[in-house]
C-alpha cells in the first residue's frame, strides 16, 4: 500500500511517498511560489516518479502545511503540528518536544508517547526567530541563503544580535559592518539570537527530552552545535535531506493509518 | 547675524534647519541617510547652511535629534526625536495636543501640553509594522517607487485585507494579492489602511485630542493622510514642513539654548534628554 503526504510550506513544498512499512520510496521539493496546487502537483509528481510508482497506484494522500487546504486532490488533510509530530517521532521515537523552524513560522510541541500533540507555541506573526531572519540578515550582508552554514562555520565570535524584529535587524547589520565587524561573526550572531528565541518558545511548551529539531535551517551545523549546547542531551536531528520532509513524512503515515482505520471498519 | 540649527538623522533620512533669531526658517535639506551616518548629519547641515545662505560660522548652536543624534559630531547637544517633534508641530500649530510621527522604522504618538512639553508617548520600538517600512515592502514587492504608491492608492476603490502583521511578510502577501488578481489599487489602499490600523493603535494608548499634527516622511503620501482622517474621524494638520518636524523641533531647542536657556529636565519621567 503507498501513500503520499504533501507538505505546503511558506517558502517549499515538500511530497513524500512511503509503503506500508513507512519507508520512504520518494521525495520531492521546490519553492511553493503562489500556485500552490501546481507545486503540490509537480512536488508529488517528483516523488512518484523516483518512487518509480504509477499515480493510480497512490492509495491516499494527505496535505499538510499552511496551504493544506489548495490541494484539491487531497484525500485528508492534517495540521502542520500533527504531522510534525508523526514525522519526528517516525525517525525518533522517543521524541518528547519538536521545534521546527520554517521560512515563515517556528513551532515549538511537546508531544506523548502516541504522537498526541499536549501543548504547542508559535511564533506566528513575526519573522524575528523564522528562516525569513536569517534570510534578511544574509541578504543585508550581501550573501545568498545557501551561504549561511558556510559562512558561519568561519566565525570565531558571534556578534551580539538584538533579534526582535528582522527589518530593525538591518540597521544593527549596517552599525557593525561600519564598525568593520566580520560578515561571519554578524551571521552566526543572527543564529545565536534566533537560537534564544527558539528556546524560549520551546520552554514556554515545558519541553523535555528527546528534543527533534526540524527545519532547513537545521541543515546548518552551527545552528545544531548551538542548539545542543543549549538543550544538552537528547537533541535529534534528522539526516539530511529527510530535516526538510518531516511534515510531509507524518502526513504520509497519516494517510496510511487512516486508509487502514477505514479498511478495518 | 546668528543662527541655530537642528539636525534629524532618521533611520531612512536625515533633515536638517536653520533657524535665524526670530525662528523664521531660513534654510533647510533632506538626504537620504545612507550607511554612514556620521556624513550623513555632515552633509545635511552642510546643505541647509547652503540652502539659507548662511556661513558655518554664523551657527551658534547646533541639536541633534532621531537615532543618529550621538553621530552629529558638530553638534552642542542631543534632544530625543519625541520632544523634536512635539516642540516642532506645537511651534507650527499652537493648537496641537497629539502628534503621530510616521517615520521610515518607526512610529510614534505622542500627547502634548500646550507649549510642546511632552505628557505621554508610545512607540513601535520591536515590530517593524505600521511604519513607512511597510510602504517600502510593499514598493519593493510590487516593483515601485516609494512615491507612486500613495496616489495609485488614492485610486482604490475596494480594499483588500491584509491579514499579516509583519513587515517581512508583508511583501509575500502583497504577492499572493496579486496572483490572486486583485487590482494594485485596491491591495495598496489595503496597506495603507493596515499600516493606519496599527498607528491609530498606538494614538489610543496616549489618548487622542484634537488638534492632531502628523509628522515625519510618510506625511508626503496623500492616500495615507487621507486613510488616517478617515479612520480617526478627524482631520489633520499637516504641510510641507512636517516632514522637518523633528529637525525645526531640535532648531527650536538650539535657538533657546543660544540664549542661554537651560534645557529642562526630564519630561514625563521618559527618557527625554541624553
Amino acid at each position: 500500500m503507498i501513500t503520499a503526504g504533501i507538505d505546503l510550506g511558506s517558502s517549499y513544498t515538500k511530497a513524500v511517498v512511503v509503503d506500508e512499512t513507512g519507508a520512504i520510496l520518494g521525495r520531492g521539493i521546490r519553492a511553493t511560489g503562489f500556485r500552490l496546487e501546481a507545486a503540490a502537483e509537480e512536488t508529488l509528481g517528483e516523488a512518484l516518479e523516483q518512487a518509480g510508482v504509477p499515480r493510480a497506484d497512490l492509495a491516499y494522500l494527505a496535505s499538510t502545511g499552511n496551504g493544506r487546504t489548495m490541494v484539491s486532490f487531497r484525500d485528508l488533510q492534517v495540521t502542520d503540528l500533527t504531522a510534525q509530530s508523526w514525522g519526528a517521532r517516525s525517525l525518533f521515537p522517543d521524541t518528547r518536544t519538536v521545534l521546527d523552524v520554517g521560512g515563515h513560522t517556528m513551532k515549538a510541541m511537546r508531544v506523548d508517547g502516541r504522537g498526541a500533540v499536549q501543548s504547542f507555541r508559535l511564533n506566528d506573526k513575526c519573522a524575528a526567530g523564522t528562516g525569513a531572519f536569517l534570510e534578511k540578515t544574509a541578504r543585508y550582508l550581501g550573501y545568498r541563503l545557501e551561504e549561511i552554514g558556510g559562512l558561519v562555520e568561519e566565525s570565531s565570535e558571534p556578534v551580539a544580535i538584538s533579534g526582535v524584529c528582522a527589518v530593525f535587524a538591518e540597521s544593527e547589520v549596517i552599525n557593525h559592518v561600519s564598525q568593520g565587524c566580520a560578515p561571519a561573526d554578524i551571521m552566526h550572531g543572527a543564529m545565536r539570537s534566533l537560537i534564544q528565541r527558539s528556546v524560549q518558545l520551546m520552554k514556554r511548551v515545558q519541553m523535555e527530552p528527546e528534543f527533534t529539531l526540524v527545519g532547513g535551517i537545521m541543515r546548518f551545523p552551527t545552528m545544531v552545535r548551538v542548539m545542543r549546547e543549549h538543550l544538552g542531551e537528547g537533541v535529534n536531528v534528522p539526516p539530511e535531506p529527510l530535516v526538510q520532509f518531516t511534515g510531509a513524512i507524518g502526513a504520509a503515515i497519516l494517510a496510511r493509518r487512516r486508509l487502514e482505520k477505514k479498511d478495518a471498519a | 547675524m546668528r543662527y541655530a540649527a537642528g539636525v534629524d538623522v532618521g533611520s531612512t533620512q536625515t533633515k536638517a534647519v536653520v533657524l535665524d533669531r526670530a525662528g523664521a526658517i531660513v534654510g533647510r535639506s533632506l538626504i537620504d541617510t545612507g550607511a554612514n551616518v556620521v556624513t550623513a548629519a555632515e552633509r545635511a547641515f552642510g546643505l541647509a547652511l547652503e540652502d539659507g545662505g548662511v556661513a558655518e560660522g554664523d551657527v551658534r548652536f547646533v541639536i541633534g535629534t532621531g537615532y543618529g543624534r550621538y553621530k552629529v559630531e558638530f553638534g552642542q547637544a542631543q534632544v530625543t526625536e519625541i520632544c523634536c517633534h512635539a516642540r516642532g508641530a506645537a511651534r507650527m500649530y499652537p493648537g496641537t495636543r497629539t502628534v503621530l510621527d510616521m517615520g521610515g522604522q518607526d512610529t510614534k504618538a505622542i500627547r502634548v501640553a500646550e507649549g510642546g512639553d511632552v505628557l505621554d508617548f508610545c512607540m513601535n520600538d520591536k515590530c517593524a509594522a505600521g511604519t513607512g517600512r511597510f510602504l517600502q515592502s510593499a514598493a519593493a514587492a510590487l516593483d515601485l517607487g516609494l512615491g507612486e504608491l500613495g496616489p495609485l492608492a488614492l485610486k482604490g476603490t475596494r480594499p483588500v485585507k491584509i491579514s499579516t502583521t509583519c513587515t517581512v511578510f508583508a511583501e509575500s502577501e502583497v504577492l499572493s494579492w496579486l496572483a490572486r488578481d486583485k487590482r494594485i489599487e485596491d491591495i495598496l489602499l489595503g496597506v495603507h489602511r493596515s499600516i493606519a490600523s496599527r498607528s491609530i493603535a498606538l494614538l489610543r494608548r496616549v489618548g487622542v485630542e484634537r488638534d492632531i499634527a502628523f509628522t515625519g516622511g510618510v506625511t508626503k503620501n496623500e492616500a495615507m493622510v487621507g486613510v488616517l482622517e478617515e479612520m480617526l474621524e478627524a482631520p489633520l494638520l499637516v504641510s510641507p514642513e512636517s516632514h522637518f518636524m523633528g529637525a525645526l523641533g531640535a532648531a527650536l531647542f538650539a535657538l533657546e539654548r543660544m540664549d542661554g536657556g537651560e534645557i529642562p529636565a526630564a519630561l514625563a519621567g521618559k527618557e527625554a534628554w541624553a
